[in-house]
């Protein structure tokens, strides 16, 4: 009973807290503008199935991307026993859904197997990030508290393991010290069991229950944790992907603010019909968080800086200022700049602070080629060039603020219908004197 | 063998005449006015007329797509020029229209449809490797054979729309040697000349774009650089011209290549 009570207090406490951190980063999120409708629910439970679960994209870098997949399938049969390990713990029951028979046993058994194998993935990550120096965790955007971020994480997953495969441990021995049945198939812990075999029966029921309260406390604080680090991605990466943007990766999103607008300037006639729908007047492009779509927001909450992006990044690889990955740190920290004082102050408010400049600047927003590479290698599908191209849109459509050179271009473009000074009557020059041979 | 002149139909005079013909050809403001692609686009034209293909380019009626523009944050101006392409293809009913340039290909297959105008858009590589598979197509000379040849994947074609298959189906009919760079496909390092850079200088780095994916085709030790792309082929010439290596190997459109194995 003691043990229903005090679980059930630090469940409480863990959804109080967890709530209040949801709540806030929901609200941040009415700030936002909109993106696309959801729809397609077929194709985005294929995009989730393929991307998410099967980690198509992961494994564009094969061997390391290996490992992550290792952590991701054992996070979710792990999960399983988790579940049950809450019902436990609130219930006062035993192993809650030992009743699931052999399909219990094939949970629990790819859980044992899996916390090996996750924990070794860990060590193998945590190693890396300790011991060799891997470009792509490097980079302007790469404060010192990123990497405590990421090892802090790594060292939880690993202790969560390590918990698991004890408690595993202690629960075999104990029975089998007892004579007691043991619920369950543990194909790892069984070879670990050797190990202790001395002591008596009651120790390894401490173990056991010590492992058990560590592991189960541990998700608990690392949940409340994890919205607060880098690995929310933990929480928001399948949702994420689930919401993927299902366009074309070269197709931009159109600016139907815009139209209304052209559409006047080349018809006037229509300019009265149209004035009527009175549509507010709104910031072209982005400057701030705010102007920012809901997507943007949702992918710079899931992205997990693994720098995947900003290593295929042309403008990054040859040295320029521009990194995609930063694009997304840096709308995720303004949002938690600002969110709080627009939940305060309302959406108007302004700090005369702004994403734009006060976090990125033009010489990054210029650097893009629109290649798409960061877009084709996240592995969460999260889109960094429409972002780029919407802060392009303020720039030039709110400030008039372009490379000279770039201004040059829109205006042949106006005057001559070119990106060049070249005279529409020169188009068909290429086509002067042209043969063929024919065999 | 006999030398026959080209008159490339022009959709005006065709229209004049009461004819309409099945695609419209859009050349692209490169292919109208780079000295360089100018040879691309009579390569192409010349591949057209031996296929005797019904079609029609605007002329001095074609006007940028607003791509530049776009991508360049000038949602205004894409969106006037737009508005106007899509004017002149409801004047001449285009249904169907082939591009060569990937960035036109893009915006018209992707971004027209949103202000109404819905086509159905071809690449001319598409449109090619579908005359092969139809057999209208024989690309059967052994005259590239065993020229080494290594694919550049415009972006606006590779990861923008996958389109990865199709050149290397063709450049297989023509070359027994095609050889992969180290990053191809989803993975192909961008020239460095989209989203704009064509025609703005770099921000500031330690190299250029256009050096770094020269220098990943010229590890391939192929001698012949396939493109795709207007601005692809501007960036690698300059790159094999920085690298002075623009004697030993030419940088050639696969149109180009495909005119020269047919001996157009």
């Amino acid at each position: 009973m003691t043990k229903q009570i005090v679980f059930s207090i630090a469940l409480l406490i863990t959804i109080g807290v967890f709530s209040y951190t949801i709540n806030r980063i929901v609200s941040f999120f009415k700030f936002t503008r909109p993106a696309f409708p959801v729809k397609d629910f077929g194709k985005r439970i294929n995009v989730m199935l393929s991307v998410a679960f099967g980690q198509t994209k992961i494994f564009r870098k094969p061997i390391i991307g290996f490992f992550h997949a290792l952590v991701f399938w054992g996070f979710c049969v792990i999960i399983l026993g988790s579940l049950e390990m809450v019902i436990d713990g609130l219930t006062g029951t035993d192993r809650a859904l030992q009743f699931l028979g052999p399909v219990y046993n094939i949970v629990i058994a790819s859980g044992d197997i899996f916390a090996l194998l996750v924990a070794i993935a860990i060590v193998i990550f945590l190693s890396r990030r300790l011991f060799f120096h891997i470009k792509r965790f490097e980079g302007i955007e790469m404060k010192k508290i990123s990497h405590i971020d990421a090892n802090i994480a790594l060292s939880i997953i690993l202790l969560l393991m390590i918990s698991l495969l004890t408690m595993n441990i202690g629960y075999i021995e104990y029975k089998s010290l007892m004579g007691e049945e043991i619920i369950g198939l543990y194909p790892i812990s069984t070879l670990f069991t050797g190990l202790f075999t001395s002591g008596p029966a009651e120790s390894f029921w401490l173990m056991y229950e010590a492992s058990w309260w560590t592991h189960i406390l541990l998700i608990f604080v690392f949940a409340n944790i994890l919205p607060y680090s880098k690995h929310f991605h933990v929480f928001m990466s399948v949702p994420n992907v689930f919401l993927s943007r299902l366009d074309p990766l070269g197709k931009l999103p159109n600016m139907g603010s815009i139209t209304r607008e052209v559409k006047l300037m080349l018809n006037p006639d229509t300019a009265f019909a149209a004035a009527a729908t009175d549509v507010p007047v709104e910031r072209f492009g982005v400057k701030d968080a705010e102007d920012a779509s809901w997507k943007n927001y949702f992918d710079s909450l899931s992205c997990t800086q693994c720098g995947r992006c900003t290593s295929v990044c042309p403008a990054n690889i040859t040295g320029k200022k521009l990194s995609p990955r930063k694009i997304m740190m840096d709308l995720r920290a303004r949002m938690k700049e600002k969110g709080p004082l627009m939940v305060k102050n309302g959406r108007d408010f302004n700090d005369n602070r702004s994403l734009l400049r006060d976090y990125i600047s033009e010489e990054e927003l210029w650097a893009c080629t629109t290649c798409n590479a960061c877009a084709k290698e996240c592995p969460i599908n999260i889109n960094h060039p429409t972002l780029i191209i919407d802060m392009r849109r303020y720039l030039v459509m709110e400030e008039a603020s372009a490379p000279g050179e770039l201004k040059a271009v829109f205006n042949n473009i106006e005057n001559n219908g070119a990106p060049w000074q070249y005279s529409a009557e020169d188009r068909l020059l290429w086509a002067k004197d042209l043969e063929i041979n024919v065999h | 063998m006999e030398i026959r002149k080209i008159e490339v139909p022009v959709m005006a005079d065709l229209f004049a005449r009461g004819e309409k013909p099945e695609y419209l050809f859009w050349v692209g403001c490169a292919g109208a006015f780079d000295d360089r692609y100018k040879k691309v686009v009579r390569a192409f034209a010349k591949i057209l007329s031996h296929l005797n293909v019904s079609y029609a380019v605007l002329g001095k009626e074609e006007t940028c797509t607003g791509d530049p523009a776009r991508r360049a944050g000038n949602e205004m101006l894409y969106q006037m020029q737009a508005l106007q392409v899509i004017e002149i293809f409801k004047m001449y009913e285009v249904k169907k229209i082939i591009t060569i340039c990937p960035h036109c290909f893009n915006i018209f297959k992707n971004e027209y449809p949103d202000l109404g105008g819905k086509y159905e858009v071809i690449n001319y590589l598409q449109f090619l490797n579908r005359n092969i598979e139809e057999g209208k197509l024989k690309l059967d000379s052994a005259s590239l054979k065993n020229v080494s040849v290594t694919y550049h994947d415009p972006c606006y074609l590779g990861r923008a729309n996958d389109i990865y298959d199709e050149p290397r189906l063709i450049l297989k009919k023509l070359t027994g040697n095609l050889i992969e760079m180290h990053r191809n496909k989803s993975f192909a390092l961008c020239c460095g000349a989209g989203g704009t850079q064509m025609f703005k200088e770099a921000e500031k780095g330690d190299k250029e774009i256009f050096i770094e994916r020269t220098e990943d085709a010229l590890k391939t030790e192929a001698k012949v650089i396939a493109t795709a792309c207007p601005f692809c082929m501007t960036m690698l010439t300059d790159g094999l011209k920085y690298k002075n290596k623009e004697e030993e190997i030419r940088n050639l459109d696969i149109a180009e290549l495909i005119a020269q194995s047919l001996e157009l």
